[in-house]
C-alpha cells in the first residue's frame, strides 16, 4: 500500500531532483516531513520494486553504442532463449510482445565493435536472427511520467 | 562531448543514487571526486542536456500500468520529424523514436504507451491516430507480455551487472 508520502515521491522527483549536499533533506523541507522519513520511504519503495532506482535518463548514444533487437522465437522456447539473453550483462531490457517478432531487447555496448561481438554471440547461442534497430532519431523530451496513484 | 571523468560519474550514478544523507559523498568517493565537484558536474550535464532528467525512475507495471503498446508505422521519410514531434506532445506518449526499417520489418517510426488497461491504451492510439493524421500509414501494434529483464544501462565490458530490478 503506498502512503501519500509514496506517492508524491513517485511523481514530484522523476524529473529535477535536487542536486545539493542533503537531497533527502532538501525533499523532506519541502514536503514537510524529516529527512529520516524519506530515506525509509525510499528503501520501502526500492524494496517494494515500485521504482527501479534514483538516477539519470541519458540520451541514446552519448555513452556506449545501443540498439533495439527484435527476435522471432517459438513459444515453447522463449523462456529459455530470452535467459540466454537476459544473462548478457549488455542487455538492460528484455521483453515479451504480442507479435510474431515475440522477444525484444536492448543492447548497450561500449562500442560499435563491442555491439557487433554481442549481437554475434547472441545468435550463436540462440540460434535465431537478430534484426538490429538502432535508434536514428529522438523526437521525445523525456520529462517523467504523471502516474494517476489515485488507486494504488 | 564527454569528458572521462564525467563518463566515469554518470557510469557509478546510473547505479543508483544511494539512499542516505549525503548520497553525491557517497558516488565521489566511488569516483575520487569531490562532492561539490559531483554535484557541479552533475548540473552542468543537465544544462548540457547531456542528462535529459534526474530523478526516480518509476517500475510502470507494479504501479498499476500493465498495458504498455509499442506501436510502429511505416511513414514517409520526409515526414516522419513532423509526425514525430506531434506524437510525442501527447501526455500519454513515452517514447518515440525513428528507427530504420529492415526486411521484413518495414516499420520507422515508434512510439511507447504506458497504461492501466488494453482498452485504453487502444482508445489513446485511435485519438493519437486521428489528431496525427496516421490513418493512411501501416501500423501495427505490440502488447507487452512477459518482462524479462530491466534495469539501467551497464556500459562496461567487465562490469557484472547489477541486479536492481
Amino acid at each position: 500500500m503506498l502512503s501519500p508520502l509514496h506517492k508524491q515521491l513517485l511523481n514530484d522527483y522523476q524529473r529535477d531532483f535536487p542536486l545539493s549536499s542533503r537531497p533527502y533533506q532538501d525533499i523532506a523541507d519541502t514536503l514537510g516531513v524529516t529527512e529520516a522519513e524519506v530515506l525509509s520511504a525510499f528503501t520501502e519503495l526500492n524494496a517494494d520494486g515500485f521504482i527501479s532506482r534514483i538516477g539519470p535518463v541519458i540520451p541514446p548514444n552519448h555513452i556506449g553504442v545501443s540498439t533495439l533487437v527484435a527476435m522471432s522465437v517459438p513459444e515453447a522456447q522463449l523462456q529459455v532463449v530470452a535467459d540466454k539473453i537476459s544473462a548478457h550483462p549488455e542487455v538492460n531490457h528484455n521483453y515479451e510482445r504480442e507479435h510474431q517478432l515475440n522477444l525484444w531487447f536492448v543492447l548497450i555496448a561500449t562500442d560499435a565493435e563491442h555491439l557487433r561481438q554481442v549481437i554475434e554471440a547472441i545468435e550463436l547461442e540462440t540460434s535465431y536472427p537478430a534484426i538490429q534497430l538502432p535508434l536514428l532519431d529522438d523526437f521525445f523530451i523525456d520529462l517523467g511520467f504523471k502516474l494517476d496513484l489515485n488507486n494504488a | 562531448m564527454l569528458e572521462a571523468k564525467d563518463r566515469q560519474l554518470l557510469e557509478q550514478i546510473q547505479q543508483g543514487l544511494p539512499v542516505c544523507s549525503r548520497p553525491y559523498f557517497e558516488i565521489g568517493r566511488l569516483c575520487d571526486m569531490s562532492e561539490a565537484e559531483v554535484i557541479e558536474r552533475l548540473s552542468r550535464l543537465k544544462a548540457q542536456g547531456l542528462i535529459k532528467r534526474l530523478g526516480v525512475i518509476v517500475k510502470h507495471r507494479q504501479l498499476g500500468y500493465r498495458a504498455n503498446a509499442m506501436v510502429v508505422w511505416n511513414v514517409p521519410d520526409n515526414l516522419i520529424k513532423q509526425l514525430g514531434g506531434h506524437i510525442s506532445q501527447f501526455s500519454f506518449v513515452t517514447l518515440c523514436y525513428q528507427r530504420p526499417r529492415q526486411p521484413g520489418w518495414p516499420h520507422n517510426l515508434y512510439c511507447m504507451i504506458h497504461g492501466k488497461d488494453k482498452a485504453t491504451v487502444l482508445q489513446q492510439i485511435e485519438q493519437l491516430v486521428a489528431a496525427c493524421g496516421l490513418n493512411n500509414f501501416d501500423q501495427e501494434i505490440l502488447f507487452s507480455r512477459r518482462c524479462f529483464k530491466q534495469r539501467g544501462a551497464v556500459y562496461q565490458k567487465t562490469k557484472p551487472a547489477l541486479a536492481d530490478g
